[in-house]
């Protein structure tokens, strides 16, 4: 370690850490944990619905659980999972000592643990949001309580500290590429990754807009939503979905980049159509915005419209399609080894290609009056995001962990992991189609007996508590790996293609001690099979500049928490508008500090490098 | 010749579906045994997308087992590098076409269907045939549903009352939260939004499927819309075009008959704490907005108590006492003081006394 | 080029704030922040234009607004893009003290944009368009609201580089900060345009 990373506790350092590998582990615990919240509010869902007429939770704190658990899912469990990888890799992948903005990366990561924290004390607080992920209008502005003002705030922090991390991702991958590594040489996860964070900029601002007009009508006697003084909920529905189907993009697309990451290591063969594989990923990207109205089919717009959505809505299958071939023909041909992350992998082929179809089913409008907020409809999206994301994560949350941690997890109890999960998935979502088209409608709290959903339903709760095993099985895997796991080698692997296996694991802080001159696509693939043991430098070893550590992203976020508490309840007592403007002070004060104290950084020397290095080989 | 083997293929694919299919679900309740023109349109284009699907689903299934089995790694080549295939134009451009291909012979019918769907012009015609073409007006309510027969001055409640092989249109909206109205054995679901623009679609019931299902269909409310979601079901009798003109001209005509005793007390209370919101006569001239409770005026003929427990005086009973112990949430809890248990009991007695048939 | 560097009139690079990684990242990155922007800026103007004709019986944009007060604030703010593009001509040829000048003026007139701006919305509330009266006054408050706000941020912003950097001159750690503080001016103006145009002229329309 060099002299100037001052000797401070672990836990100062996390706080004003803006190393990227660090803020991916923050983000990694952080979400996590989130996952395990969302996990256990789904295990509450379907202990209730295991049976007809269950009051294991009454009906109101049902709804509670059911909105908590998507919006923890959504917002605080799986971006933020996807952005550990992100940050844990990315940089690495392109040959970067570091992302373009490490001081806002750090404040991303504060701004969405601040609001994840403050949509939870709604549990503590009078009762949670309760009325479902997408927060209709009209609903959500006779939900009694705080509840939907904790939503409304707390998605609007995170929202921001989401927004801030894709800009950086965007300005990181195109300025900050090593010499060589042109955009066709991209890995496909930052390829995805790319694409994920150009779609953030563009659908979390009418996300935004959306909350500030409920926020409004909430607490500052706004009339967007409300048709007496000639608002439409309506406007509330579209806003959400120009930002919810991309959303759903911003997911999969990198988890599409980790399995292709996956699946051409343990093939041992680079990834079959390579450019198509782009070309699909941008299309999807594209398409994805164009698409939005298809959650809407039933609301009313007519003939012409919905057509027009569905069409639109089906042309996405073909990149999608694309994509799945091109998996297949990477391991046409190929050596294959199956790792806990490609079991995942191979897992998540038909997986997928069962979401995605369901996808196109419901995109047939006439035919999605029947599936729309019906089972069918939970069973489709959770094939997509648990059958897609989830297992990516999980995937790459193996694959990567190494490079994180510098501990290999245990393979054997990986797989045990990966079995539980995969046949509780299955279990639990399959059976959720027919339900659907039996009648059953989503976001019920109980049903009754004697209209044929008994067993289904039973075979549903039954598959959750598979999952719940395999992520069980996946703390314990984490818990001795962290005790007396192998360590891990710089390929830990051995079939390393990318850059990141290029580098120590975990990698130093400042990635490379020589920015590495990429030669093709799979930079390390292609020095390996020229017999050579490291990358070729593209410059002499020199100092390196480092961005010093800092508190304010902290503060700038605390800042908001404490202003979302006094504005939410400036209605209800009198100091609450008094604390609204502290803390936004707080926040704008920490700003002018950022802006006002110049930041130049430090240095580490060439021969602290040198030492670091040698250190690194031997180990 | 290979075009006859594809579409018998189909048609064997689809046979065997519509046999797998078919053992889903309950008749009065589910998408998969349709009894109504709507809901035949919707389940011939899930069996058709259904059937692309599974070829899709076949086709890669194939070539995945036959990779993962065939290229595993295996002892002794652990070191084996395998080629580096970039690519093959050919074969990127087979599985982008044929997908297009599939979405086309899908998109067609779906457009078609889309736009027969919303074909609502019979109801809004300048001098429609009232006799012929029926018009109904939901409207959804925490958690209730009212259904006005404008042309016939009639409400009533809970349970739509329809004629079979007709269509009947209806006009939808919601009076306080969005619902969505869905009757899933005769077709797809529409919202029932809360703004003026009212939706509007139409439906179609079979009078054979609706003997099969026991002359009753199972409605659903289909959006979140609070604490009772789950328990908004309504109950839809389809009946002969003749069966359903005697019942509305008994509508029309209906007052409430008290002879007994221990009802005639129940009207007095009733007239008392219940009036001002329940109509018991299903002819209510009064503009919406004061109707702000179900009418009840037929409610002695009802399928279901508070639309879900059986119908019989002891679940009545249970329902006036402690509503929100039936339905969470609901907006008649606390509308009006404690009654005894006499005094309920009188109020059962008075309710189910409330018939037209 | 690197940020710490001294430099003179000669040495000083012709687009100083790209001339480092820092500042290109930055310039790249507000860009894009621009962008989302537009998004939000065009999401708010969509939801003004479906509820703009619902006035619930409350007044309606005709009855409300008044050319003469809108046109001078629009003027304002067009002169001071213009006079923050002076400013950047002046950074380019590292003269300083000039840049501060124009700066100061563009500070100014946004001052007086805003000004108005708070008396114009002062004006509405005092003739019956409350926030809560009707959906238009809500969506209308909320949009032009939103820029006002911009306008506020950017003025703070723009004086405190004024007053960070006054001492020490300009370099290439706060060039590209300059740089983008006009750019955010600039973006700020092209969205009034849009206002004037959409809120203003097509409600005086009808």
């Amino acid at each position: 370690m060099s002299t100037v990373a001052r000797k401070k506790s672990l836990i100062w350092d996390y706080l004003t850490t803006v190393d990227h590998k660090k803020i991916a582990i923050l983000y990694l615990i952080a979400g996590g944990l989130f996952f395990l919240m969302g996990g256990v509010e789904a295990l509450f869902i379907r202990i209730q619905l295991a049976v007809p007429n269950n009051d294991f939770v009454s009906a109101g704190l049902y709804n509670e659980i059911l909105t908590m658990h998507g919006t923890t899912m959504i917002f605080l469990a799986a971006m933020p999972l996807l952005f550990a990888l992100m940050n844990a890799v990315v940089p690495i992948q392109i040959g970067a000592r570091d992302v373009a903005f490490p001081f806002l990366n750090a404040l991303g990561f504060w701004l969405f643990f601040f609001g994840g924290l403050f949509l939870n004390c709604s549990w503590f607080l009078g009762g949670a949001p309760d009325a479902g992920w997408t927060s209709y209008a009209s609903l959500s502005l006779e939900s009694p309580g705080h509840g939907i003002d904790f939503y409304v705030l707390g998605l609007q922090i995170s929202g921001l500290g989401t927004l801030i991390g894709g800009i950086n991702f965007l300005v990181t991958i195109v300025n900050m590429r090593a010499p060589g590594m042109t955009y066709m040489r991209m890995p496909l996860f930052t390829w995805t990754t790319f694409v994920a964070s150009a779609l953030i900029l563009f659908a979390f601002p009418p996300l935004t807009v959306g909350l500030i007009f409920m926020m409004m009508d909430r607490l500052f006697g706004g009339n967007f939503f409300d048709p007496a003084l000639g608002g439409n909920t309506i406007i509330w529905e579209h806003l959400f979905w120009i930002f919810g189907h991309p959303e759903v993009y911003i997911l999969v697309l990198p988890a599409f980049g980790i399995f292709s990451e996956i699946i051409s290591t343990f093939s041992k063969k680079r990834l079959f159509g390579y450019s198509s594989m782009v070309f699909a990923v941008v299309l999807i990207g594209f398409l994805g915005f164009m698409v939005w109205a298809h959650h809407m089919f039933t609301v009313g717009m007519g003939p012409i419209a919905n057509a027009i959505f569905a069409v639109a809505t089906m042309a996405i299958a073909v990149p999608t399609g694309i994509k799945i071939f091109n998996w297949l023909f990477t391991l046409w041909g190929g050596n294959i080894r199956f790792t806990t992350p490609m079991l995942y992998a191979i897992g998540f082929i038909p997986s997928f290609v069962m979401g995605g179809v369901t996808g196109v089913m419901n995109a047939t409008a006439a035919a999605d009056y029947q599936y729309h907020d019906s089972y069918f409809v939970v069973a489709h999206f959770h094939y997509v995001i648990v059958g897609g994301v989830v297992l990516a994560l999980l995937a790459g949350t193996h694959y990567w962990w190494p490079k994180m941690f510098g501990k290999m997890l245990s393979e054997k109890l990986g797989k045990v992991t990966f079995w539980l999960f995969f046949i509780g998935f299955h279990l639990t979502f399959f059976i959720q189609h027919f339900l659907g088209l039996m009648g059953m409608p989503r976001r019920v709290f109980t049903f009754l007996p004697g209209q044929g959903w008994e067993t289904g339903n039973l075979i549903s709760s039954i598959g959750a508590f598979f999952m719940a095993a395999g992520t069980i099985v996946l703390l314990v895997n984490i818990v001795i790996t962290t005790f007396k796991g192998k360590k891990a080698e710089a390929d830990a692997w051995g079939d390393g293609r990318t850059l990141e296996w290029a580098v120590s694991s975990p990698a130093p802080e400042y990635n490379f001690a020589q920015t590495p001159l990429v030669r093709g696509l799979d930079a390390l693939w292609v020095e390996k099979m020229e017999g050579k043991k490291g990358l070729t430098p593209a410059e002499p070893l020199g100092d390196i500049h480092m961005p010093n550590p800092s508190f304010l992203p902290f503060v700038i976020s605390l800042g908001l928490f404490i202003s979302a508490f006094g504005f939410m309840y400036h209605k209800d007592y009198s100091w609450g508008l008094m604390v609204g403007i502290v803390g936004l002070l707080i926040t704008f004060g920490a700003m002018f500090l950022r802006s006002v104290i110049d930041d130049h950084g430090y240095h580490i020397h060439k021969e602290e490098i040198m030492e670091a290095e040698k250190k690194g080989a031997k180990a | 010749m290979k075009k006859w083997l594809l579409n018998w293929r189909l048609f064997s694919l689809f046979s065997v579906m519509a046999l797998v299919l078919a053992g889903c679900g309950e008749p009065f309740l589910s998408t998969l045994q349709p009894a109504g023109e709507v809901a035949d349109m919707q389940y011939s284009l899930m069996l058709l997308s259904t059937a692309i699907m599974i070829l899709v689903i076949i086709v890669v299934t194939i070539i995945f087992v036959y990779v993962v089995v065939r290229f595993r790694q295996r002892k002794g080549e652990e070191n084996k590098i395998p080629k580096q295939v970039e690519g093959n134009h050919k074969l990127e451009i087979i599985w982008t076409v044929i997908p297009i291909i599939l979405l086309i012979i899908l998109a067609v019918p779906t457009v078609k269907a889309t736009f027969d769907l919303a074909d609502v012009k019979p109801m809004n015609k300048e001098n429609r045939d009232k006799e012929k073409t029926l018009v109904v007006n939901v409207r959804a309510n925490l958690y209730w549903w009212e259904f006005e027969y404008p042309d016939y001055g009639v409400i009533t409640s809970q349970d739509l009352v329809v004629p079979t092989d007709e269509r009947v249109y209806f006009n939808l909206k919601a009076s306080d939260v969005k619902h969505s109205f869905w009757i899933p054995a005769v077709g797809g679901k529409m919202d029932t939004n809360i703004e003026d623009s009212k939706n509007q679609f139409w439906l179609e019931f079979d009078q054979k499927d609706a003997e099969k299902a026991g002359g009753i269909f199972y409605g659903k409310c289909a959006e979140l819309c609070g604490p009772s979601h789950a328990l908004m079901d309504f109950k839809v009798k389809a009946v002969p075009r003749d069966e359903f003109n005697q019942w509305i001209e008994k509508m029309k005509n209906a007052k409430p008959v008290v002879t007994d005793p221990v009802a005639k007390e129940g009207e007095a209370i009733f007239n008392k704490s219940c009036i001002g919101c329940h109509a018991v006569t299903p002819v209510d001239k009064r503009p919406e907005q004061a109707r702000t409770a179900p009418n009840l005026g037929n409610f002695g003929d009802r399928e279901r108590i508070a639309g879900i427990l059986e119908h019989n005086e002891e679940n009545l009973k249970k329902w006036l006492k402690d509503p929100e112990s039936v339905k969470p949430g609901n907006k008649m809890t606390g509308t009006y003081g404690q009654l005894t248990d006499e005094q309920i009991d009188a109020l059962a007695k008075y309710l189910m006394s409330l018939k037209v048939e | 080029m690197h940020v710490e560097e001294k430099l003179t009139a000669e040495t000083f690079p012709a687009s100083p704030e790209k001339a480092t990684l820092e500042g290109k990242n930055k310039f790249l990155g507000f860009w894009f922040f621009l962008g989302g922007e537009t998004v939000l800026f065009a999401s708010l103007f969509a939801t003004f234009l479906s509820l703009r004709d619902r006035t619930a019986g409350g007044p309606s944009s005709d009855e409300l607004f008044k050319m003469s007060i809108v046109f001078i604030a629009t003027m304002l703010l067009l002169t001071s893009s213009l006079t923050s593009v002076y400013a950047m001509y002046h950074m380019k040829n590292f003269d300083f003290k000039k840049m501060q000048l124009w700066l100061g003026i563009t500070v100014l007139l946004g001052a007086a944009f805003l000004g108005l701006e708070i008396y114009e919305f002062n004006e509405y509330v005092h003739e019956g368009l409350k926030y809560s009266t009707s959906a238009f006054a809500s969506s209308f408050y909320t949009l032009v609201g939103t820029h006002g706000a911009h306008v506020a941020f950017g003025l703070l912003w723009i004086l405190t580089l004024m007053i960070r950097n006054a001492k020490r001159g300009l370099d290439l750690y706060n060039a590209p900060k300059f740089y983008v503080a006009s750019l955010y001016w600039h973006f700020i103006d092209v969205v009034w345009v849009f206002i004037f145009t959409v809120v203003y002229l097509m409600g005086m329309v009808g």
